[in-house]
């Protein structure tokens, strides 16, 4: 597996590096996770468009999309990223580790370094037959829950972290969360791998009451659904923080450091702000926010620093090898 | 000293050295030193715990009762294709091969949306307790599928070769439909049978894209080894990863030189005959 992600990531360095320094032209690589293609799209064609104004340097940049931990491993094993847009601290933080971002690298820009973040909401059928509203609905007998699998998909463990918080934080114990979530995943049928998995389970295959999605992936699900499916904001979830971030060996070595660290500032621009949240990502402007307050409910949402001291300790204790998920299945 | 008759032995030798330690034996030995990163212990906690053993049981269950389907289904296809003249034979020879062509995670989702409980033949066997979709039915439903094509593509020329006088000429003498099938028939094709198998075996072990998408995944019940190995990558545990694919290769290695051993003694038996 690593190998054959080494030779991707060889031949994607091949078509995207090298060509850095031909005069007046720059080709920068952003990598990101799956849902992101349509954002950046829109993003890149406006950053082209002003840094050609400003800077006479005409810009191509390209997309990568993929898993996110498996991007980030793709990093880590040679491809040629320029910025790194993943789904989560976690992924950028193992590329941090072995010394290709350098420093407090989540300090260098604004917010925390989150031109955006996200949140964890639910669909259900039209007209909500099962009267789900909030977490603790969800384990209501006969109750089917659609949710990847923790281990290999960040909307899964974004989903149990939600879940988890969505006990702790009214008060309840970790005993009481530890129950929660032994009968919430009791009451999931099928644990896809991914977020596109469980989306099509939910929606092609008709499998399941209520789909714990990224509220993004809900929006767009919904829409496309054309009345058959319904949005519901619960009270409380997770703020789902999807980092940005330089890759300082890749751009120091290419060359590409002023336009990667040009395009990252861009992000926090109200045009790109704007952009963002038509995408249904909220805006880490908060003007922005405000002005866009429809088509953002308000709910609380808790900072993985409430329920563990970060995204890499959430994930030992909760996800990891032995960690409380691992303890929900038992053999039979 | 013997001389051959064709030249360039020891250049095609060293081609066929180099390409397959290139193609083969580097990836695994890459394979096998980062698992040696590992202490015995690290290595051990990763590879034995309750629940990989319940996925190599699967993983390697799974891959036998498919591949022992296919065993049954290769020869009447293959039987039917040989044996009998009828319109569309040609469309169906090349259908065979389709799961080959196929990427398996189409297979995977089509099987799927096919036996959940709205799809096509779901609608009818779900109500009969049949759980086709997300089951470990579902698991061996798929990997015939992606393993079809070898034991009937194996036995075919095996078959194809087979002269039907022998069988008449058995059959005048007296025997049964059943004596010239098990003593006639069935001793020839015995090899290519062999063959098919390990091929569908193995195929069905290292099958990934298709059986997750139709497995459900359910630790314990449903959760084939790959997965975990996937989950221990997302976890950046490169080590911990590879040393599971250590354990499939090394299994995966030792059952299929045991069928190959099974092989040859079906050819030497039939030789000593």
């Amino acid at each position: 597996m690593k190998r054959l992600l080494l030779h991707g990531a060889i031949v994607a360095g091949l078509l995207t590096g090298g060509q850095a320094r031909a005069n007046g032209s720059l080709q920068l690589l952003n990598v990101s996770y799956d849902p992101t293609r349509e954002l950046w799209r829109e993003i890149n064609a406006s950053f082209i468009a002003q840094y050609q104004k400003e800077k006479g340097v005409a810009l191509t940049i390209k997309q990568s999309h993929g898993g996110s931990s498996s991007q980030a491993r793709a990093v880590i094993d040679g491809l040629e990223a320029d910025v790194v847009t993943l789904a989560s601290y976690v992924d950028t933080d193992a590329i941090a580790q072995r010394g290709l971002i350098t420093g407090d690298w989540a300090k260098r820009l604004p917010h925390d370094s989150l031109p955006y973040t996200s949140t964890i909401v639910f669909v259900v059928r039209k007209g909500n037959p099962r009267g789900i509203k909030d977490w603790p609905d969800l384990v209501k007998p006969g109750v089917e829950v659609i949710t990847p699998n923790p281990k290999t998909s960040g909307n899964g463990y974004l989903g149990f972290f939600s879940a988890w918080g969505s006990v702790v934080l009214k008060g309840g114990s970790r005993k009481d969360a530890l129950e929660y979530v032994t009968k919430l995943y009791r009451q999931v049928p099928v644990l896809d791998s991914g977020a596109r998995g469980a989306t099509t389970t939910f929606v092609q295959r008709g499998i399941g009451d209520v789909h714990l999605a990224w509220e993004n992936d809900a929006r767009l699900e919904v829409a496309e659904a054309k009345g058959d499916l319904d949005l519901v904001y619960p009270p409380i979830s997770i703020r789902a923080e999807p980092h940005v971030a330089v890759v300082d060996a890749n751009v120091d070595r290419k060359k590409t450091r002023a336009a990667a660290e040009a395009y990252l500032k861009y992000l926090y621009t109200d045009a790109a702000q704007e952009i963002i949240a038509k995408h249904f990502y909220r805006p880490s402007n908060e003007a922005v926010l405000k002005k866009h307050s429809t088509s953002f409910p308000s709910l609380r949402l808790f900072s993985i620093k409430e329920i563990a001291l970060d995204f890499p300790d959430a994930h030992k204790q909760f996800i990891g090898e032995g960690g409380v998920f691992d303890k929900i299945y038992k053999p039979r | 000293m013997h001389r051959k008759v064709l030249p360039g032995f020891s250049l095609s030798l060293g081609y066929t050295l180099f390409y397959l330690t290139v193609l083969v034996l580097l990836p695994i030995l890459a394979c096998f030193s980062k698992a040696a990163s590992l202490t015995f212990e690290q290595f051990w906690a990763a590879v034995w715990t309750e629940r990989t053993r319940a996925a190599y049981l699967l993983t390697f269950g799974t891959s036998f009762v498919a591949a022992a389907a296919n065993l049954f289904l290769g020869l009447l296809i293959a039987w039917v294709l040989v044996r009998y003249r009828f319109p569309g034979r040609r469309v169906m020879d090349s259908l065979i091969d389709l799961p080959l062509a196929l990427p398996t995670a189409v297979g995977g989702l089509v099987y799927a949306s096919l036996y959940v409980k709205k799809g096509w033949l779901g609608r009818y066997l779900v109500p009969l307790g049949i759980q086709a979709a997300y089951s470990r039915l579902a698991i061996v439903l798929v990997l015939v599928f992606i393993g079809l094509p070898f034991v009937v593509r194996t036995v075919q020329p095996v078959l194809e070769d087979l002269d039907a006088e022998t069988e008449e000429a058995a059959a005048s003498l007296g025997a049964t439909r059943w004596q010239v099938f098990r003593r006639v028939i069935l001793p020839p094709l015995f090899p290519a049978l062999v063959t098919g198998f390990a091929l569908a075996f193995a195929r069905s072990l290292g099958e990934y894209g298709s059986v997750v998408f139709v497995s459900g995944n359910m630790p314990y019940k449903t959760e084939i080894a790959p997965v975990l190995i996937v989950a221990r990558l997302e976890e950046f545990a490169y080590g911990e990863a590879t040393a599971i694919a250590v354990v499939l290769l090394v299994i995966s290695f030792s059952m299929l030189v045991l069928i190959n051993l099974l092989e040859r003694w079906s050819k030497g038996g039939e030789a000593r005959a």
